[in-house]
């Protein structure tokens, strides 16, 4: 996945065997694994010629976001899937919490 | 004796009330423990008991107690109404809508478990999956994954297959022993298996949204949760880091949204303080004869509604 975000054109899979360097994969491997993220939605894939060229179909950044706004349950369900170690407090109590460090004898790292 | 619609229908208010005394209380936060096997058996009391209260009152008197008598009250009542008329049948409709309602809050528990269930694993699902393309180690957090955003977060994914995330932030933020302390915070969520705790009580926030109780009831436990996990991490680390992880990451966390929906979402003041102020002036645990009452109490509060469910007097 790290090779189709930092590509900025489709690939095919030889392309992206031979991206990853690091690792001595095989052809099939590569494209098993590409086809199972193609199929879950993190990769979208396009006909050329006789191959297919694989594309990330959102980038990091956003994956990363979804992530985050899950873990701090943002997503508005309290479902309970995760567990947050802090909870988010208003700027008020943030206040009050700023305090209780300093009077620890803790300075807040910002 | 009094007949057992009366008695399930007083254990059902009566649970309500204790339920929200027990959301008021302060003794909870002495021993976390014991009040949370008191809320489950509170929340499943209320359950058996108004489920019970309607089965009763279309029940007719038998040898296997309301839900016997339930199972023939119907088998009587479709008799009577398809044979009968003018006021027997009318009588034996109502019994029949009476007990159709009991069935159908039965139901309805039973469906919002499943639902809720189903949900959770959906959602935990697709977080591992991103957790895989993303996430990485870090020498810093042993055993933990590590996700480069800014915010600073820490949780974990309760499950067979678990796992800790802490943010890029988190690592930022926090000191070598105050990441400790979190790890083991989170550790002792996923050993205990917290996650399952929680879920009866999320799954009756999906039956009653708009109940306040409910969503007291959910608060409460959850934080008391937190206290439990706070406890366990004690035992391997000392109260000061936990405190300040804790203080870090709240403070951190205030007037820092990564984006619009995080303004909105209502905030946790009070349980953060009760946290902190816990782990910095730690009152003792509850005697444990007082625990001892306490969990005799919850087994009391079930056996009522079950008893009469399964047996006749």
């Amino acid at each position: 996945m790290d090779v189709l975000w930092d590509s900025t054109e489709p690939l095919t899979v030889r392309q992206v065997g031979l991206r990853l360097i690091n690792r001595d994969l095989a052809h099939t491997t590569v494209m098993t694994v590409l086809d199972r993220l193609a199929k879950k939605g993190f990769a979208r894939r396009q006909r050329d010629g006789r191959a297919w060229r694989y594309q990330a179909a959102a980038n990091r950044e956003a994956y990363v976001t979804e992530l985050m706004l899950h873990a701090l349950d943002q997503t508005g369900d309290r479902s309970a899937a995760l567990a947050s170690f802090a909870s988010r407090v208003s700027d008020s109590e943030a206040e009050v919490l700023r305090r209780a460090l300093e009077s620890l004898g803790e300075l807040p790292r910002d | 004796m009094f007949p057992p619609v009366f008695v399930l229908a007083a254990v059902a208010g009566g649970t309500a009330l204790g339920a929200a005394a027990l959301a008021s209380a302060r003794w909870p936060y002495r021993s976390p423990g014991a009040a949370i096997v008191l809320w489950q058996a509170l929340g499943l009391s209320w359950g058996l008991a108004a489920v019970g209260a309607l089965a009763a009152l279309g029940a007719v008197p038998g040898q296997y107690g309301v839900a016997g008598g339930a199972l023939s009250g119907a088998v009587r009542a479709l008799r009577s109404a398809a044979l009968s008329f003018g006021a027997p049948a009318l009588i034996a409709l109502a019994r029949l809508a009476v007990l159709a309602a009991s069935a159908a809050l039965f139901a309805l528990l039973c469906w919002v478990l499943v639902a809720a269930s189903a949900a959770v694993l959906v959602a935990r699902r697709r977080h591992r999956v991103l957790l895989s393309l993303l996430a990485h180690g870090d020498p810093k957090v042993p055993g933990a994954l590590v996700v480069d955003h800014p915010v600073a977060a820490a949780y974990c994914v309760p499950g067979l297959r678990s796992a800790i995330v802490i943010s890029a932030g988190t690592l930022d933020l926090l000191d070598a022993a105050e990441l400790a302390a979190v790890l083991a915070h989170e550790r002792a969520h996923l050993r205990a298996r917290h996650d399952l705790v929680l879920l009866p009580f999320s799954a009756l926030g999906r039956a009653f949204p708009r109940s306040r109780l409910v969503c007291q009831a959910y608060a409460t436990v959850a934080l008391l949760v937190e206290m439990l996990a706070d406890d366990r991490a004690l035992r391997q680390r000392p109260a000061r880091e936990l405190a300040t992880a804790l203080l870090r990451v709240g403070v951190s966390g205030a007037g820092r949204a990564p984006s619009g929906a995080l303004a909105a979402v209502g905030t946790a003041d009070a349980e953060m303080t009760a946290r902190v102020a816990r782990l910095l002036t730690p009152q003792a645990r509850l005697p444990l004869h007082v625990q001892a009452l306490v969990c005799c109490t919850a087994a009391l509060i079930v056996a009522v509604p079950v008893t009469l469910l399964l047996h006749s007097f």
